[in-house]
């Protein structure tokens, strides 16, 4: 049955896919490691620990892709399930600083002495057991979007409504974040990381284990993604995004359906917060942003939502282009990214991979066409794509 | 001619005095209408009459301020929703078709199949065999099984409609409500989507709301006519028409 499941999941696209980014999970970080610095193949560690970053997020952009895509909620609010994956990140990274913090407390994170807190919050325990904290990864978030999942899709709180309060919550939680006795270090955030699991984080070696990580947990994602689409589930996911009533009146609870695709979608965005953390060095309030949850709409939307690769190629492109923009001509990067955003709405409303898949198509059933006019059959498989 | 209280205790679909307003505005006024197992019927009525909004009551869709709607005499309606219903086995086909249009109409039926609808069954769900054949009856019966790897989208108008009434079957529903069904359909469709609900008639209960006076004499059932969100008269099609009332209110119009 589980075999069935996942079997399902590995079609062409899928499988080329996870191949090169397992290719990439091993290759940049031995030319990172093996190669001398002066060799035209050296990638040099700033460069993996940004191109790092970009596969945090386009597993984000691929979380967000389950529910728009799939299942048309567009959340404005995926940042939210990312930034608290990275707190439960950033809080056992915390704890591993243990005594050699500024001032040296044994016990308590130096934000905490300098708020003259005496002990740990009741919260703070278990972070310093990794395997808890990665439990926290996937089920704080995975437990906000149950709660928020429950109460709206109950509800039938729809459309841009459902987009509207899910900006809200993503901007509550910032200004809870920000707030110093919230106990997660205010607007600083938490920082200043030593180790994880043994390792001193800014190590090459530890850097390139984390890339590796990220490139293989975006390509597991990517799998679970598929066999859920590409199942009964994810046909009724697709029925719920164009004809919902249809679904209910079929006899699916639309809710559970929902709700179901909502929470995986925050633990995927979680499991991508929590991997940002250790390579960016910081988690603060500012990652709860809407414009962030908002940017990664735009990711989506230019690869092409739906379609679970493209949200990755966008993610990747995008942010691509917003790191040679803010360094060659820093104030015009925001009017980039509108452009692109209203260029795409425009002339590219599948995204590129929908395009490219739409244009090929097109032109097989062209072929078909052509073949018709000369008065001959075309084969089954074109004649099925010329409809 | 049989007064509620007695076809009480055969009925499948039972209404009595249902009343539901929107915004002061009485679309169904104490309605009282019964099905029995295994009956096609008719409704007609005037735009406004209150024929969708008693698909609505029926479905779950829309709660009645007051009535009593009772399905196989005993399971209250009012009180379930729109999933629960369906699972009951009450199907209802739309009056503008609505079918998956991203999916083909194979996956639409595989849908629609009377299959555990949880989350989990649905994410491990493999074709059997029983579904594969279940799927190819129904194909053969709504005439599409040369169109099967066909996304829904590039279905005709009447196809669509079709579809969406195999999608009913697939359901296996002991009641179909079907809401206009050959509303922009040719006349050769009309006829044909006449033989086909009279088909499905023979192993369900069948209510159709329909305009279209040719059709329902076609059909040759018991025709109920609605106006203003009670009945105003119920018999055959030829007493239903003779009928002042129903001439003065709808077909005199």
């Amino acid at each position: 049955m589980i075999a069935s499941f996942i079997l399902r999941a590995l079609e062409g696209k899928i499988v080329v896919a996870v191949a090169i980014l397992l290719g990439v999970a091993i290759l940049v970080p031995a030319l990172n490691l093996l190669t001398p610095p002066d060799s035209a193949l050296h990638i040099p560690t700033y460069a993996m620990a940004l191109f790092g970053k970009y596969l945090c997020y386009a597993l984000l952009a691929l979380a967000l892709d389950l529910v728009w895509g799939y299942c048309g909620i567009l959340s404005l609010g995926h940042g939210a399930f990312f930034a608290l994956g990275g707190y439960a990140m950033g809080m056992y990274l915390m704890r591993q600083i243990g005594s050699r913090g500024v001032y040296g407390n044994p016990i308590l994170p130096d934000f905490m002495v300098f708020l003259n807190w005496k002990e740990l919050p009741w919260f703070w325990h278990g972070f310093d057991w990794f395997v808890f904290a990665m439990a926290m990864v996937l089920l704080v978030p995975g437990l906000l979007a149950f709660v928020f999942g429950w109460f709206a899709f109950r509800s039938r709180v729809n459309g841009v409504y459902l987009s509207i309060i899910t900006q809200a919550m993503t901007y509550a939680l910032m200004l809870a974040f920000f707030r110093n006795d919230m106990g997660f270090g205010g607007n600083n955030g938490l920082t200043d990381f030593k180790d994880i699991l043994g390792f001193p984080v800014q190590a090459d070696g530890t850097r390139a284990v984390l890339f590796a990580m990220s490139a293989i947990m975006l390509s597991l994602c990517l799998v679970v993604a598929s066999a859920i689409t590409r199942s009964k589930f994810g046909k009724v996911l697709v029925g719920v995004r164009d004809a919902e009533s249809r679904v209910r009146f079929l006899g699916f609870r639309v809710e559970n359906i929902k709700l179901f695709t909502f929470v995986v979608s925050a633990m995927f965005a979680g499991i991508a917060g929590a991997l940002f953390v250790p390579q960016v060095g910081i988690i603060n309030p500012g990652e709860f942003a809407p414009a962030n949850s908002i940017e990664v709409v735009v990711w989506t939307a230019v690869g092409g939502r739906g379609t679970l690769i493209g949200p990755i190629i966008g993610a990747v492109l995008v942010n691509g282009g917003k790191s040679f923009f803010t360094g060659a001509f820093p104030e015009f990067w925001l009017f980039a990214l509108g452009g692109l955003f209203i260029a795409v709405t425009l002339f590219l409303p599948k995204g590129i991979v929908g395009t490219i898949q739409h244009g090929y198509r097109t032109r097989k059933a062209h072929k078909a066409a052509a073949e018709a006019e000369k008065g001959r059959d075309a084969p089954a498989s074109i004649a099925q794509a010329a409809e | 001619m049989n007064t509620i209280a007695e076809t009480r205790t055969k009925s499948l679909l039972y209404l009595e005095n249902v009343s539901v307003s929107f915004d002061g505005f009485k679309a169904i006024n104490s309605l009282s209408f019964v099905v029995e197992p295994g009956e096609l019927r008719a409704i007609i009525g005037p735009n406004g009459a209150g024929k969708t909004t008693m698909m609505d009551i029926i479905t779950g869709k829309t709660r009645p301020d007051s009535g009593t709607v009772l399905f196989e005499d005993s399971i209250d309606l009012t009180k379930k929703d729109e999933a629960d219903i369906a699972q009951l086995g009450i199907g209802r086909k739309f009056q503008k078709p609505t079918v998956f249009e991203s999916h083909t109409v194979w996956d639409n039926l595989e849908l629609a199949l009377n299959r555990d609808r949880g989350v989990f069954s649905t994410l491990f769900y493999t074709l059997s065999p029983e579904d594969k054949a279940r799927i190819e009856e129904i194909l053969e019966t709504i005439r599409l099984t040369h169109r099967k790897d066909e996304y829904a989208a590039n279905l005709s108008h009447g196809q669509k409609q079709w579809l969406e009434i195999g999608m009913l079957l697939a359901q296996e529903p002991k009641l179909l409500l079907v809401d206009e069904p050959v509303a922009g359909m040719t006349d050769a469709e009309t006829a044909e989507t006449a033989l086909l609900l009279k088909e499905i008639a023979k192993t369900r209960s069948v209510v159709v709301v329909e305009h279209d006076m040719g059709f329902i004499r076609d059909l040759g059932v018991k025709v109920t006519c609605l106006a203003e969100g009670s009945v105003l008269a119920e018999g055959s099609i030829d007493f239903v028409s003779s009928d002042p009332k129903v001439i003065e209110n709808y077909l005199g119009r």
